[in-house]
């Protein structure tokens, strides 16, 4: 890592090396100083003084070989190219379920849901202005909902990935849908995205919900219901991206995206689960920022990490719980209002260096989603940014080709030390969750979107077309807002009022009655009875009413 | 300026309504209003707007400022509505944000008195929230010496 550390025989070249410092010192003048993200100083070069191989198996490996630095798999994007998976959600089911079917025609093979707004808030549609829904999300209030949601989809062999926070009742409602279409359990594959209530608690208040003890216990049962009754589900995604959005520095966001695996784990480990069985289906979900070589070196130096906690640390014997599987997208918090189409060329290199920094599957922002939820056709050009990037710019033919790069290598060692030393504090703090619960995390992240937008301000990083290239943008230039038809979803509103009259009221009663039980006892697992209840006709309000009433509710930490 | 020399310093509600979460905006505003001297009184997101009309009528505030990424701003004119029926029209309000072009209109016709999207300076905000402030204390103070006339 150091100067010192490497002595190659390589003569002739301190004197060569020596020879540039005075020509770059005398051609530059006074040199700026070059700082990333995570506050890591850049040197304008990088040199076999810095990196040489010499401890290349320990801390690089092979792909698909411990510690995993150079990638999960022997075979990496040449065996079988990252998973496209773009976030969908819109409007009535109806108007969602229209979408999925045009996508799976044309050939995607895994699909998304993100429901509206106010599911995140642990509310049903009718409690909701009408002009508030739907505009970000799919209305998913029962497994009526979901059914015509999913009307065509092939439930056991489309995997689905789902933002769906404690208490998980979209993955209720999809079980609840399979047991009608006789598909099984077994079959269905997928992840509950939005599932780390630890990150939501932190940093992304669009799903808080239930008591930061509440969100715990959910979370363990539903691990653990999953694990014995979904097995090719990933119950868990540990979430970096709110904590980056947030605003923490892409060396803190995978410290703490780690930390907060650990407590999970050992959170299931006291619970009395195996940790291999447990470890096997954790995945990770990132942003991707245009801070390019960073990003490439924190998902390397990230993956490292885990290999080694998992191994060292958790005691994982399995070789797949070592595996850093993450899904990321590119992050929308780089992409601007002014000269949208700009947003084009932002993503595409946030995309090359996910891929460079060896995702699993991605998710490219749309050009307009930092004004309104994506169009078709602006969707569009984000799903043919990555074929571009598959296709034509070839980055799928050869693993980790930045491996080995002076200087990707020697800032993977730094981001390396940076993560170690957010761990290192989290750890002192007793861990993620009390570092949560004490308002350490929310600290530090406050800062680092403070320090970063005054960065913006000072204009000491450039934003083109917000603090450099302005240029004057005729308003009328813009397209006009796409929006659900309001007419539509009061009828959506209107139909799902005259369900809700329409069910047995002793049924729903006392599905609501076991879940309290449930939630009151610690021998019953309480997920269990969320997925009874979605079966029983109780709507997602309801549950999550009835658990915040039991579990408590929680409102975030304000700290400005 | 005048107004950045109000006494007492003026009193800034800076919240969200509606469904969004997003307050990375909210808390670097509100950190700015609080730098600058006046007194920022925040909320969590997800405020209704009776319980915001009741904190403003409450906590006295001169301004409102409004936080919404995601679609909230469209409920925005129904609080302007239900602060002037409580007797707060005085009260300048403010939008920070993502509006769309086309949805501008709207609220600036419903009585927002400006809508800050990205790329707006901290020094723009403060100046405009230091000069709304005073203009709420002079519609107040007027209104104050018309009742007691």
């Amino acid at each position: 890592m150091t100067n010192e550390a490497v002595q190659l025989p390589l003569p002739g070249l301190d004197q060569a090396n020596r020879q540039w410092g005075y020509d770059y010192g005398r051609q530059i003048g006074k040199d700026r100083v070059v700082k990333n993200r995570s506050g890591i100083e850049i040197r304008p070069l990088y040199t076999p003084r810095d990196w040489a191989g010499e401890s290349y198996l320990e801390d690089l490996g092979f792909p698909g070989q411990y510690p995993f630095t150079r990638g999960i798999y022997a075979t990496m994007y040449r065996g079988r190219t990252w998973t496209q998976r773009q976030l969908i959600g819109l409007g009535t089911p109806e108007d969602y379920n229209q979408r999925v079917r045009r996508i799976l025609e044309a050939g995607a093979t895994a699909i998304s849901l993100i429901p509206c707004n106010s599911g995140f808030r642990g509310i049903d549609c009718d409690e909701v202005d009408p002009i508030l829904l739907g505009t970000c999300g799919t209305v998913v209030n029962t497994t009526e909902h979901m059914d015509v949601a999913l009307a065509g989809v092939p439930l056991g062999t489309i995997s689905t990935a789902m933002n769906d926070p404690s208490p998980f009742t979209l993955l209720a409602f999809t079980l609840g849908v399979a047991k009608r279409r006789g598909v099984p359990w077994t079959s269905i594959t997928g992840t509950s995205n939005q599932s780390d209530y630890l990150s939501h608690f932190i940093a992304n208040h669009m799903f808080y919900r239930l008591s930061l003890p509440g969100s715990r216990r959910v979370l363990l049962d539903h691990i653990e219901f999953c694990r014995k009754n979904v097995p090719n589900w990933n119950p868990v995604s540990i979430v970096g991206q709110h904590m980056q959005q947030a605003g923490a520095t892409p060396a803190e966001t995978m410290g703490f995206t780690l930390s907060t695996a650990m407590q999970y784990a050992q959170d299931c480990v006291e619970r009395g689960m195996d940790i291999d069985f447990v470890l096997r289906r954790f995945t990770f979900f990132f942003d991707i920022s245009i801070s390019f070589f960073e990003e490439v070196a924190k998902f390397r130096a990230g993956r490292r990490i885990w290999a080694r906690l998992a191994r060292e640390r958790l005691g994982a014997k399995d070789p797949s719980s070592w595996r850093f599987k993450f899904h990321a997208q590119t992050s929308g918090v780089d992409l601007t209002e002014q000269q949208p189409l700009n947003n084009i060329a932002r993503v595409a290199v946030q995309a090359m260096a996910g891929i460079m920094g060896g995702l699993q599957s991605m998710h490219t922002d749309a050009y307009d989603e930092a004004i309104a939820t994506p169009t078709e056709e602006t969707a569009r050009i984000a799903i043919a940014t990555q074929n571009i990037l598959r296709e034509e710019a070839h980055l799928c033919d050869v693993i980790d080709p930045l491996g080995g790069s002076y200087f990707v290598e020697t800032l993977t060692n730094q981001m390396e030390a940076e993560i170690e030393e957010v761990i290192a504090k989290i750890d002192n703090a007793g861990g993620m969750y009390k570092a949560a619960d004490a308002g350490l995390v929310q600290t530090m992240i406050g800062q680092s979107a403070l320090a970063f937008q005054e960065r913006i301000e000072s204009a000491d990083q450039k934003v083109v077309g917000v603090n450099c290239y302005q240029i004057d943008e005729p308003a009328d230039r813009r397209k006009p807002t796409e929006r659900p038809d309001i007419e539509r979803m009061k009828e959506h509103v209107a139909r799902f009022k005259a369900y809700k009259d329409g069910r047995s009221q002793a049924d729903v009663d006392r599905a609501l009655d076991t879940l309290a039980r449930a939630a009151n006892s610690r021998h019953e697992n309480i997920y269990e009875r969320v997925v009874l209840a979605a079966e029983s006709g109780v709507t997602h309000g309801e549950i999550v009413s009835c658990l915040r009433k039991e579990l408590g509710f929680g409102h975030p930490l304000a700290l400005a | 300026m005048r107004a950045r020399t109000l006494f007492p310093p003026p009193r800034v509600l800076v919240t969200k309504i509606g469904l969004d979460g997003h307050d990375r905006g909210s808390r670097i505003v509100a950190a700015y209003l609080r730098d600058a001297g006046m007194e920022v009184i925040y909320t969590p997101p997800w405020q209704t707007i009776s319980h915001v009309v009741k904190l403003a009528l409450e906590e006295d505030v001169d301004v409102i400022g409004v936080s919404s990424l995601a679609t909230d701003h469209l409920i925005v004119p129904d609080l302007l509505a239900q602060l002037r029926k409580a007797g707060l029209g005085h009260i300048g309000l403010l939008v920070g944000g993502i509006v769309p072009e086309d949805e501008r209109a709207a609220l600036l016709q419903a009585g927002v008195s400006a809508i800050f999207g990205p790329g707006s300076s901290r020094q723009q905000i403060v100046d405009h929230v230091a000069a709304l402030a005073a203009k709420a204390r002079e519609v107040l103070n007027s209104h104050l010496w018309e009742i007691a006339r």
